[in-house]
C-alpha cells in the first residue's frame, strides 16, 4: 500500500508523540504498580490519582543544571543520549498498528528491528566509556558483554518465525497469523518456544530487570548514567520506557497477532461491510494498543517480582541455556514448516 | 536526481568518516568514525535499490563487529597517540596528485579493455537484490562454496576457543 507523503508524515508525526506520551504514562504505571505491590500508594499528589507526577518529574529534569565531568569527552558524553532516544524511537517506525498504518513497510523490516536493536548498545557503551568514571565505565561494559550475548538467541526466535511465515516483512507475519482457527493461528501457539525467548532476550535487550546489570545502585552507583543530570539523564530515563513499550509492540507483533482482533476472520466473515473501514482500523489500533499494554504491564510486574541476576547468571542463562535452546527450537521449526506445508 | 545528489553526498560523508577513522588520534574516537563510515555505506547501497545489503552491513559490521571493537578498546584502556607536531603539506600534495594520477590511468586502462560491468537499472537491481533471489542463488548456485565458508568459519571459532581456553598447571 503506498501513501502519498504526507500521510506518511501525519503517521510518524502521531506515532512519536504517542510514543512520548505513552512513555511518560507508563512511569506513572510503573511506579503505582510498585506502590500496590509493595503495599503503599504510590504517587498520589499531584493531579488526580497522582496522574500529574510524571509531568511534574520532567519539569524538574528540564530546570536541572546540566553538569559535564571536566574529565568527561564533552562531545560524546551528549551524543550518547540522544543515540539512545533517536534509536529507541526509530524503531517505532517499523511496527504496523493497523492495517495500513505503518510508516517503513519495507521487504526486510524484520532485519531493520535487529538492527536497530543491535545499534542501540551503542548509547548505553558510549555513555559509560564518555563519562570517565570506573561505574559507568563498568556499566556500559556489562551492557554490551549483555547485548552481544542476547543477541543470537534473539536473532534465532525472530528467524523461527520468520520461517514460519516465509517472509522478512512484518506486515505480511501478521497478516500470516490471521489464519481460520481463530486465535490459534497466532505465532505463539505454533512456535510456543520461540515465544519464550524472544521475550526473555527482549528483557535482556531492553536492559530490563531482572538483567539490569547496566544500572545495578547496590554495586555500580547509577550504571551508565551516574554522571549524567538534568534532561540528559532524563533521555536516558525516556529512551528507556520508549525501549520496553517498543518491546512489548515487537512481542505483539511478532507473536500475538499484532493488529489483528482475536477472531477477525469470523468477524469480517459476519459483517462484511467492516472491510476497509475506518471502524476496523481503529478497532485494529485498539487491539495492539492493549495487547502490547499487557506485556508492558508484564515487563513492570517482573521488574518488582524477580531478584536481579549475578553477571556469570546471566551469562551462564545466554549461552549455556538460552543459545542451545533456540539454535534447536530453529531447526525443530524449520523441520515443521518442511513437514506441514 | 534525487539518487544522484544522495550519492553525491554519502559519498562525501564516507570519505570524510574514512579520513577521520585514520587520522584521529584516540582509538575510540577512530572506531566511531569507521562506525559513521559504514551507516554511509550501508546508505550508499540504498540508494543502488540493494535493501537487504544495507541492513546486513548495519547489522553485521556496525551492530555486531564494532561494537566488539569498541569493548576491547575500552576493555584495554589505550592511551592517545600524541598529537602530530607538523603536518608535511608537500608529502599530502603529493600523496593525493599520485592518487588522483593512478585512478584516471586506471579508469581509461579499464575502458579500454572494456572490462566494467555494464550498470543494471535500479528496478532490475532491486528484483535480483531482494532476500529471496539471494537467497536463491546462494543456497542452490553456490550451496557447495557457502557450506565451505560455513566449515571455515566454525574451525576458526574452534582454534579462538581452544587458544582462549585455560591451560591446565
Amino acid at each position: 500500500m503506498n501513501l502519498a507523503w504526507y500521510w506518511t508524515a501525519l503517521i510518524a508525526f502521531g506515532i512519536v508523540n504517542f510514543l512520548l506520551i505513552s512513555a511518560s504514562v507508563l512511569v506513572y504505571a510503573e511506579r503505582k504498580v510498585s506502590g500496590y505491590m509493595q503495599n503503599r500508594p504510590g504517587p498520589n499528589r499531584v493531579g488526580p490519582f497522582g496522574f500529574l507526577q510524571p509531568f511534574a518529574d520532567v519539569l524538574k529534569l528540564v530546570f536541572k543544571e546540566n553538569i559535564v565531568p571536566t574529565a568527561a569527552n564533552s562531545f560524546v558524553h551528549s551524543l550518547a543520549p540522544m543515540l539512545m532516544v533517536v534509536i529507541a524511537m526509530a524503531s517505532g517506525a517499523l511496527i504496523p498498528f493497523a492495517r495500513g498504518v505503518v510508516i517503513a513497510d519495507m521487504a526486510v523490516s524484520v532485519l531493520v528491528l535487529l538492527a536497530l536493536t543491535s545499534i542501540s548498545v551503542y548509547g548505553v557503551t558510549l555513555a559509560g566509556w564518555s563519562s570517565n568514571n570506573k561505574y559507568s565505565l563498568l556499566g556500559g561494559l556489562r551492557s554490551s558483554a549483555q547485548m552481544i550475548s542476547y543477541e543470537l538467541s534473539m536473532g534465532l526466535a525472530v528467524l523461527s518465525v520468520v520461517l514460519i511465515s516465509s517472509s522478512l516483512n512484518m506486515v505480511t507475519i501478521v497478516e500470516d497469523q490471521g489464519g481460520g482457527y481463530g486465535i490459534f493461528a497466532w505465532n505463539v501457539f505454533r512456535n510456543p518456544i520461540g515465544c519464550i525467548l524472544f521475550i526473555v532476550t527482549a528483557f535482556a535487550e531492553t536492559n530490563r530487570a531482572p538483567f539490569d546489570l547496566p544500572e545495578a545502585e547496590q554495586e555500580l552507583v547509577g550504571g551508565y548514567h551516574t554522571e549524567y543530570s538534568g534532561m540528559k539523564f532524563g533521555m536516558f530515563f525516556l529512551a528507556e520506557y520508549v525501549n520496553f513499550f517498543i518491546a512489548s509492540f515487537v512481542i505483539v507483533t511478532l507473536f500475538f497477532g499484532g493488529y489483528l482482533l482475536p477472531f477477525e476472520s469470523v468477524l469480517l466473515a459476519q459483517f462484511p461491510g467492516l472491510e476497509d473501514s475506518i471502524l476496523l482500523m481503529i478497532m485494529q489500533i485498539g487491539t495492539v494498543v492493549l495487547k502490547a499494554s499487557f506485556f508492558a504491564y508484564l515487563f513492570i510486574w517482573v521488574r518488582w517480582t524477580l531478584p536481579r541476576f549475578k553477571y556469570q547468571q546471566l551469562m551462564t542463562l545466554g549461552w549455556k541455556y538460552l543459545l542451545p535452546i533456540s539454535l534447536v527450537n530453529a531447526l525443530l521449526v524449520a523441520i515443521g514448516v518442511i513437514i506441514f506445508s | 536526481m534525487t539518487v544522484s545528489i544522495l550519492f553525491f553526498v554519502l559519498a562525501a560523508a564516507a570519505l570524510t568518516a574514512a579520513l577521520g577513522m585514520l587520522l584521529s588520534r584516540n582509538p575510540v574516537t577512530s572506531a566511531l568514525w569507521l562506525i559513521l563510515n559504514l551507516f554511509c555505506v550501508a546508505g550508499l547501497y540504498l540508494t543502488l535499490n540493494a535493501e537487504f545489503i544495507a541492513v546486513i552491513q548495519v547489522l553485521v559490521y556496525a551492530g555486531a563487529i564494532m561494537v566488539l571493537f569498541l569493548f576491547v578498546i575500552m576493555l584495554l584502556n589505550l592511551a592517545s597517540l600524541p598529537d602530530l607536531k607538523r603536518i608535511e603539506w608537500k608529502r599530502i600534495i603529493s600523496f593525493m596528485l599520485g592518487m588522483g594520477l593512478l585512478a584516471m590511468l586506471t579508469f581509461i586502462i579499464a575502458h579500454a579493455l572494456d572490462v566494467m560491468p555494464d550498470p543494471l537499472s535500479l528496478d532490475l537491481a532491486a528484483e535480483t537484490g531482494s532476500a529471496s533471489s539471494l537467497a536463491k542463488v546462494l543456497f542452490t548456485q553456490y550451496a557447495m562454496i557457502f557450506e565451505v565458508i560455513g566449515i571455515l568459519l566454525l574451525a576458526a571459532t574452534i582454534g579462538a576457543v581452544v587458544i582462549a581456553k585455560r591451560k591446565p598447571v
